[in-house]
């Protein structure tokens, strides 16, 4: 499709064929941002190893401020710089911009030499590039959607919109897979050697793709009208949040969706993986493949919420997720812990078994692995693994590293993927309809700036606090049963009130405050 | 309904006032922790969360009893 024919097109005449190319261009970048964006997270413990020794105070600082800074500090920043750009210079050359700085810094990460090579340098390179990366993913999703949304015809940019909705998920889906197979083709211990580099290298060939396919695109038709009409503003950033009109629906996006969409979107596809990992202890390969199910089988519900706001209007579907989640989130988490809660579960202990390894590293020291695996009813496996470091033949053996895995019965499994799979859906009920909605809220003039920041702001900021708060509120729970045992009935629920308070407050709001009817502005 | 969403205005004010108090104190007490992450967490808290949620809240429910979410259904 030539640039030359999608030129300036009034959004009335654009065909489907054009339509589904942009939606592509757009979907394809942000789903690589997205991909980029998770490979840290996945790999986070493997990095901290390799770029942020513990034994170095200053290197542990910043690793924990590049998973802070990244996950979503910087992402309204990006928000608020690559908004005013793409309100400026247009949506197609900004989210350009974007996409290459993301796809260029996780490829770098995938370069950088490890601590033991460069010290303190590669902790601080680590930093800088993640910064980077949420700089750009701050400038990129406001861009896809504003970009998707001008083409779309009147009526249907739910639908068409609730495309670049699934690419969050899709990139999660995809970072997983990617590391899943490296990990399984290359084996646990090269991969935890060099093979975590690959998941990184290999981002550039899709950016590189991605940015082809980009380039072909025309600008959007709304913002290459303004643009005819000489109608563009000369400062979005203050038109955006200086003048009243536009910053009180700055506020009724943050505060009656966003905030609330960012908890739902943060539970459903972060904390519960992180619940099945750590509270349940489920396997590594098992607990991500419960999650990747899930995903992939809720992803289609983006489309059909996306569509279905179109019809009935974006507010129910949004608010109904965000209730859904509010009355069901601890009944679902207790039966997850269910699942895998041995002091429910009879053990066979006549049927223990003890497999002991020992393997040589690379800097000529011992790992031993001693592994009992005890059986319970139902076909339930938990493993105690412990690992002791032998320095040299008869030396000195470090202190024995502890760990527990449960591998799950097909029952359970498959229970567990149901359970994430509705989380996943009432994620798709928030997020589904939410681009389309905050493109509707704000004129096209200012519109990548307005609807990128409270976007960011929910989504990042009080989504992206979740994992932190939750363990937070876990942790104060558990010490607060070791003073006085069986004062918090149950501790590992207690970290589900963040996000239960935040989408109620928000569910409020929204039930008060917003419109069901498409909110309209004077250009549109 | 109009009057409705106008008098939650005050109580938006409260709760954003509420917000700010409840967690200056707790992310005090985290800054002064002996853990890094703690303190990362705290400092999080107090410079990014507290100002969006207290100044937002506060802003929104002035908006809200000054009648500016008049709706247009």
């Amino acid at each position: 499709m030539s640039a030359k024919r999608n030129k300036a097109k009034p959004k009335s005449t654009v065909d489907k064929r054009t339509l589904f190319s942009v939606i592509s261009a757009s979907s394809v970048g942000t789903l690589i941002e997205w991909y980029d964006f998770y490979i840290f997270g996945s790999l986070a413990a493997i990095l901290s190893s390799q770029f942020f020794p513990k034994d170095n105070p200053t290197a542990a600082l910043l690793s924990t401020l590049a998973t802070f800074a990244a996950g979503f500090i910087v992402r309204p920043f990006g928000a608020l710089v690559f908004g005013r750009l793409g309100d400026l210079v247009g949506r197609k050359y900004t989210f350009l911009v974007t996409l290459v700085l993301m796809g260029g810094s996780t490829f770098a990460i995938g370069l950088i030499p490890g601590y033991a090579t460069i010290g303190f340098w590669a902790p601080l390179l680590v930093l800088l590039l993640r910064l980077i990366q949420g700089l750009a993913l701050g400038g990129e999703y406001g861009g896809a959607a504003t970009y998707v949304a001008e083409y779309a015809p009147e009526g249907r940019r739910g639908y068409y919109t609730s495309f670049i909705q699934t690419t969050a998920t899709l990139g999660l889906f995809v970072s997983l897979g990617v590391i899943l197979l490296t990990r399984e083709s290359l084996g646990v211990d090269k991969f935890a050697a060099w093979g975590w580099r690959v998941p990184f290298l290999l981002s550039i060939l899709l950016v590189g793709v991605s940015i082809v396919i980009r380039l072909r695109m025309a600008e959007s038709p709304l913002f290459s009208k303004l643009k005819t009409e000489g109608n563009l503003s000369k400062n979005p950033l203050a038109e955006s949040f200086g003048k009243k009109q536009n910053l009180k629906m700055v506020l009724l996006a943050l505060f009656g969706a966003t905030a609330g969409q960012g908890v739902i979107w943060y539970t459903g596809q972060f904390y519960a993986l992180s619940f099945i990992q750590k509270a349940c202890n489920v396997e590594f390969v098992q607990s991500n493949m419960i999650v990747a199910i899930a995903l992939l089988a809720a992803t289609p519900f983006f489309i059909v919420f996306g569509g279905w706001s179109d019809r009935i209007g974006r507010k129910p579907i949004m608010l109904a997720g965000m209730a859904l989640g509010i009355l069901t989130y601890r009944p679902i988490y207790d039966k997850l812990y269910s699942l895998s809660d041995l002091s429910q579960k009879q053990e066979f202990v006549d049927a223990q078994t003890i497999d002991r390894k020992s393997t040589k590293q690379d800097d000529g020291s011992l790992l031993t692995t001693m592994t009992t695996n005890h059986f319970y009813e139902g076909g339930l496996i938990a493993k105690d693994i412990e690992k002791t470091v032998t320095e040299s033949p008869g030396g000195k053996s470090s202190k024995p590293e502890l760990t527990k895995t449960i591998i799950l019965p097909t029952a359970s499994f498959w229970l567990m993927v149901l359970l994430v799979f509705i989380q996943v859906v009432y994620v798709t009920m928030v997020y589904g309809p939410v681009a389309a909605f905050l493109v509707e809220l704000f004129p096209t003039r200012i519109r990548y700036t307005s609807m990128s920041l409270p976007y960011h702001i929910g989504n990042g900021i009080f989504g992206g606090l979740t994992p932190f708060i939750a363990t937070a509120l876990v942790a104060t729970a558990t010490k607060a049963n070791e003073v006085a045992p069986g004062s918090v009935a149950k501790p590992y629920l207690e970290g589900l009130w963040y996000p239960i308070l935040v989408a109620g407050v928000c569910l409020v709001i929204g039930l008060l405050y917003l419109n069901n009817k498409p909110y309209t502005t004077a250009e549109d | 309904m109009e009057l409705l969403k106008k008098y939650f205005g005050i109580v938006w004010i409260l709760l954003g006032v509420y917000v700010g108090y409840e967690r200056i104190t707790d992310s005090l007490t985290k800054i002064s922790s002996d853990k890094l992450e703690d303190r990362v967490f705290g400092w999080v808290i107090l410079c990014v969360l507290v100002p969006i949620v207290v100044g937002g809240l506060i802003l929104f429910g002035k908006y809200a009893l000054n009648g500016e979410y008049k709706s247009n259904e």
